[in-house]
């Protein structure tokens, strides 16, 4: 199972941050922090798995992530899942994002914030791995944006 | 894609909502975005109150601007009505966004939950897929007990429903995975679950593979229910393995066919044992040597996605292998597969390869295979630039180790801790120093190592590892006079670890005597060494120095004016530490009064330590949770112990030959495989409490009987957050060497549920039948599977002959009639011993009516004295016993008597109440 997924850029300001398990506000910070020091300090091109921080499980858990331009994705996922999976998995949410923003930028996370959660409640669901065939979800994204459209111009 | 640098400024401009919090110049201070988010919380919190209603938009852009607050790190405190009422917009943009501050949010606030969950079964309800959707998600996300106790009956419904859409199959699946993960005991079985099986034959790849999911995890604790799904497992993975690249369409990544798919269906199958039926097996066979043939094609692509879905369907297939550990030929080929990662130039390769070769090392079949890799293991722990990866070359090392290749792999970790990261040190510190006892053929060897240890990493050493060393050279004699010429060079040099000088310490008050002869290491050159480095150290070891000095004082009486005149020294009489003054004060007066005679009684050499499990596996275990110390040794441990059939010790292995140091209180040591603990001594005088803990277990005991029946219920709680699976705790009676046939005690009890969550207790009732007295108390075995390894438990019940015991109460001149009458020999049992506990009135009554028998007052003439009288209820027989306890409190001593008709019981019970105090 997935613990929670945490994006956030080089400075460690987080970008998008979703947890499956509940914790309160100031520990969900702290993890952010915890985690962005623990990916901070490796280099781009070494191991992309490593033990999971003091806050969140501790050794049964592992952090996955990726390194893009200015943002780290991390997954925090538990032994059930498999790590080469995780690692595709990220490339499929960034190449989603990608294409549902057209050359995804730090920006895009900001200023889009309620649909970069959308596409992610496409791809991870309660923790769980839901779809990961990108055409699929982007279809569901496709179909989201018509519905919006239908309900008129009373958007920004 | 991210990497594109594009000017935020006309995308800003496009989205005004979250405009104002965000600027894109970096900089700002923080006072001034705290001022600046408060100032718009204040804004919002104000247009949440104002008279005007807001419209469906505004509340939508409010309720956006509260996450991404509350994502910066700001707590929110409002908002979370305006979001309920947003679910039930019939506008799906508004309902989505609700839906989106609850998930992230909301946990479990009890006023809004049952609002909540009364839009989402509204939108369940609506027959619309998309608002079906959002309400499988919040469920999922949310996940809480209180949306178990509503949902859990109605989502299997709509799950097998036959005009259910194939995306709300898939999202009610993984929402039915999410309650059942929360809240197993509210997700009723029933028809569902054979249609959930079906669904492995689904036409959407995408809902088969989030049936599959769900199935791994119900499968888990419902084998028997979800058996069929291997067979079908097997066939949907053997379509996918041999079917052509272009066949799935979309669910092909980069070239390989439904990794994803394929991933989770091998986890499904790791929930079984190898099929049975010849034809499913060997289809099973033919897709994982597939599998392991496919990674020798070249790549199809370049692209690291091609070779990531590639091996990650790979290194399931060789976990499924292992796990089976039932084909030879496989499991070879799987090691010399993941030998060739060992060296692949991508380091998640190497990082996994190294990580499931420790697994396969534990396999009987391959673990000779895995070793042929040790040049290419130890070379990345010389080489690998990552610490991950460093630390899996480690585990391998240790997990790969035996008598064979013990030498070669404890010099390299030796060397390799010079330069080793500090936060990986005293794992290694503490495998080196089990491996070193384990696979000791020779103890110079063995003390050899240890020194080393602490010359290197001396910080590291704790304190389980010196008192480890000290034990083994105390047991074994052949060792001593090499270890204290070893410490006595070792501590020649300038500066040593303070860990040495304790060891030193220690060793040559023992065995300083035995190169004394030598003039270099004589009496006194011993004692100014390790006075040298006296004043360097802390006060525990200065104390246990002053200890030594007093042994030298009995070893050598030469040196004995030379070390008064150190103890009178005023920095040892008058030290400001309370410990040490006294020492110094004791031991002074101890070689001044005490004659030759009785210095060398009260010094004499330590007796040979109990034999239990090494204290420092103990610590490693604790310290990195049970999944990675699994090593051979282990594994081969639990068969053997299946061969003896029952509680025996672990058969003897070097690191049998010694026990865990006295600081270590001998029934807490660890994770005990194997361990038996001896019947806890409190549990002779009571009937509840926590029977065994460790970090994974806790049993906790409530018992009650009369004449000669009990009932015990015994509960298993899981420490943990991980399942437990394949739990079996079996209560067995042992006979004592007298009766190989006959049976003192009869157990019975009822299996318990295989599968116990994380954080959950469950409860097991054992009846209780007493057929004839007995000394020998039950054994409880306890096997289960922890994060993938076997665990076994053993501990002694507290069923004793005194629970079957009723107090009688009786006249004084009935009392010594009886007493009288039983005068014969054999009836009588005396025992005399020094109290262990201070003598108190109080607790001694407590006792003596929580050991079962009637206290009788003011029957013996003496008042403090104690007598008791009760009969023994066995199926066959009742005994009427007598007990005198007569305490002598200037002699902290007492004698305990006990008659009664038959010798057997009067002996049970004599030991056991002499226990007690």
């Amino acid at each position: 199972m997935i613990q929670a997924i945490l994006v956030f850029n080089n400075h460690g300001k987080p970008r998008l941050v979703r947890f499956y398990q509940h914790f309160p506000e100031e520990i969900q910070q702290q993890i952010v922090r915890e985690t962005f020091h623990l990916v901070l300090k490796r280099d781009d091109n070494i191991c992309n798995f490593l033990e999971g921080g003091s806050l969140i499980g501790g050794s049964d858990y592992k952090l996955i992530y990726r390194h893009y331009a200015t943002l780290y994705f991390v997954f925090c996922v538990d032994s059930s899942e498999s790590e080469l999976g995780i690692l595709d998995l990220i490339q499929v949410f960034v190449e989603t994002l990608d294409k549902c923003f057209e050359n995804v930028c730090e920006l895009d996370l900001i200023f889009h914030m309620d649909k970069v959660h959308y596409i992610l409640q496409e791809v991870v669901m309660g923790g769980m791995v839901l779809e990961t065939n990108m055409n699929e979800i982007v279809a569901q994204i496709e179909a989201q944006n018509r519905l919006e459209k239908s309900e008129g111009g009373a958007l920004g | 894609m991210l990497a594109g640098s594009r000017p935020g400024v006309g995308k800003a401009a496009t989205s005004r909502r979250l405009a104002p919090l965000c600027s894109p110049s970096p900089g700002k201070s923080k006072e001034a975005e705290i001022k600046r988010i408060n100032k718009e919380l204040a804004n919002i919190r104000s247009k949440f109150k104002g008279d005007k209603a807001l419209d469906g938009y505004s509340k939508k852009k409010y309720v956006c601007k509260l996450l991404f607050i509350f994502l910066l790190g700001h707590d929110i405190d409002f908002g979370h009505m305006e979001a309920v009422n947003l679910l039930s917009s019939n506008r799906y943009t508004e309902k989505q966004i609700g839906y989106l501050f609850i998930s992230v949010l909301v946990n479990s606030n009890s006023e809004l939950i049952r609002l909540i969950n009364n839009a989402i079964k509204n939108d369940l309800a609506s027959r619309n897929p998309t608002f079906m959707g959002l309400a499988l998600h919040c469920i999922a996300n949310v996940g809480s007990r209180e949306m178990a106790e509503a949902f859990a009956g109605e989502v299997p419904k709509i799950l097998v429903a036959g005009d259910t859409m194939d995306s709300v199959k898939q999202s009610a699946a993984l929402c039915l995975l999410r309650l059942y993960r929360t809240s197993p005991d509210l997700v009723p079985m029933g028809d569902w679950t054979s249609r959930v099986v079906h669904l492995l034959n689904d036409q959407h790849l995408g809902v088969v593979t989030a049936a599959t999911s769900l199935i791994t995890t119900l499968a888990q604790k419902n084998p028997e229910e979800f058996k069929t799904s291997v067979s079908l497992a097997v066939s949907r993975l053997s379509r996918i393995v041999t079917s052509a690249s272009t066949d799935l369409q979309d669910y092909t990544y980069y070239f390989v066919p439904a990794p994803w798919l394929s991933v989770k269906l091998l986890r499904l199958l790791q929930c079984y044992p190898p099929p049975e039926d010849p034809a499913v097996r060997g289809r099973l066979t033919e897709c994982l040597e597939t599998i392991l043939n496919k990674a020798q094609e070249p790549p199809k692509s370049k692209k690291v996605q091609h070779s990531n879905a590639k091996n990650a369907v790979l290194f399931e297939a060789i976990s499924l292998i292992i796990h089976h550990d039932s084909e030879p030929n496989l499991l070879v080929r799987a090691c010399n597969q993941l030998g060739q990662f060992l060296q692949h130039r991508e380091t998640n390769l190497r990082y996994l390869a190294l990580e499931s070769m420790c697994t396969l090392a534990s396999s009987e079949f391959s673990h000779e295979a895995v070793k042929t890799h040790i040049d290419t293991v130890i070379n990345a722990l010389k080489t690998e630039r990552d610490v991950s990866v460093r630390q899996r070359a480690v585990d391998l090392l240790y997990a790969m180790c035996d008598r064979s290749n013990a030498q070669q792999i404890v010099a390299e970790m030796l060397s390799y801790l010079e330069t080793a990261d500090y936060s990986i040190r005293e794992e290694i510190v503490l495998k080196v120093a089990i491996l070193a006892e384990k696979y000791a053929v020779d103890y110079a060897w063995y003390v050899d190592t240890i020194l080393n240890l602490i010359r290197i990493a001396g910080d590291y050493v704790s304190e389980e590892v010196w008192y480890r060393v000290i034990q083994i050279v105390i047991n074994r004699d052949d060792v001593q006079g090499y270890a204290a010429k070893t410490v006595f060079e070792a501590l020649q040099a300038p500066a040593c670890h303070e860990n040495l000088v304790k060891v030193g310490g220690y060793i040559l008050g023992e065995f300083g005597n035995l190169i004394a002869g030598d003039p270099r290491s004589s009496p006194l050159v011993q004692f100014n060494l390790l006075h040298s480095k006296f004043h360097l150290c802390s006060v525990p070891t200065r104390a246990l120095l002053l200890s030594t000095y007093i042994k030298f004082v009995n070893l050598f009486p030469e040196v004995k004016p030379t070390i008064q005149d150190v103890l009178r020294g005023d920095s040892q009489l008058r030290n400001a530490d309370v410990e040490l003054q006294q020492r110094a004060v004791e031991y002074l007066r101890l070689s001044t009064v005490a004659s030759t005679d009785i210095l060398a009684t009260v010094l004499e050499e330590m007796p040979p330590f109990p034999e239990r499990e090494s204290s420092i596996l103990a610590k490693l275990k604790k310290k990195k949770g049970p999944s990675t110390v699994t090593d051979l040794e282990d594994t081969k441990r639990e068969r053997s112990v299946d061969v003896n059939g029952g509680p025996e010790p672990a058969p003897a292995s070097a690191s049998a030959a010694v026990g865990p140091s006295p600081a270590v209180p001998a029934c807490c040591d660890g994770l005990g495989n194997n361990l038996l603990l001896f019947c806890s001594l409190m549990f002779v005088c009571k009937n509840n409490g926590v029977l065994f803990e460790n970090q994974l277990l806790q049993i906790g005991l409530k018992s009650e009987f009369r004449q000669n029946l009990g009932r015990m219920f015994i509960f298993y709680g899981n420490k943990t957050s991980t399942q437990f699976l394949n739990f079996t705790p079996t209560p067995v009676p042992r006979c004592g060497l007298d009766s190989l046939t006959r049976t003192h005690l009869n157990l019975q009890t009822k299996p318990v549920d295989p599968t116990v969550d994380g954080g959950a207790q469950v409860q097991q009732v054992v009846n209780i039948e007493c057929v004839s007295d007995f000394t020998e108390a039950p054994v409880l075995n306890i096997q289960f599977r922890y994060g993938g390894t076997f665990q076994n438990v053993s501990v002694q019940l507290p069923i004793t002959l005194n629970k079957f015991f009723q107090p009688t109460e009786m006249s004084s001149q009935d009392f010594f009639q009886r007493w009288k009458q039983l005068s014969n020999p054999q009836q009588e049992v005396q025992n005399i011993f020094k109290a262990k506990h201070p003598m108190d009135t109080e607790i001694t009554k407590a006792k003596i009516i929580g050991f079962g028998s009637a206290l009788l007052e003011e029957v013996d003439p003496n008042p403090a004295n104690f007598v008791g009288a009760g009969i023994i209820h066995t199926k066959t027989s009742q005994t009427g016993c007598l007990l005198r306890l007569e305490p002598n409190l200037q002699a902290q001593m007492y004698r305990l008597t006990l008659r009664t008709s038959k010798e057997t019981v009067s002996q049970r019970l004599c030991e056991l109440l002499s226990q007690q105090f």
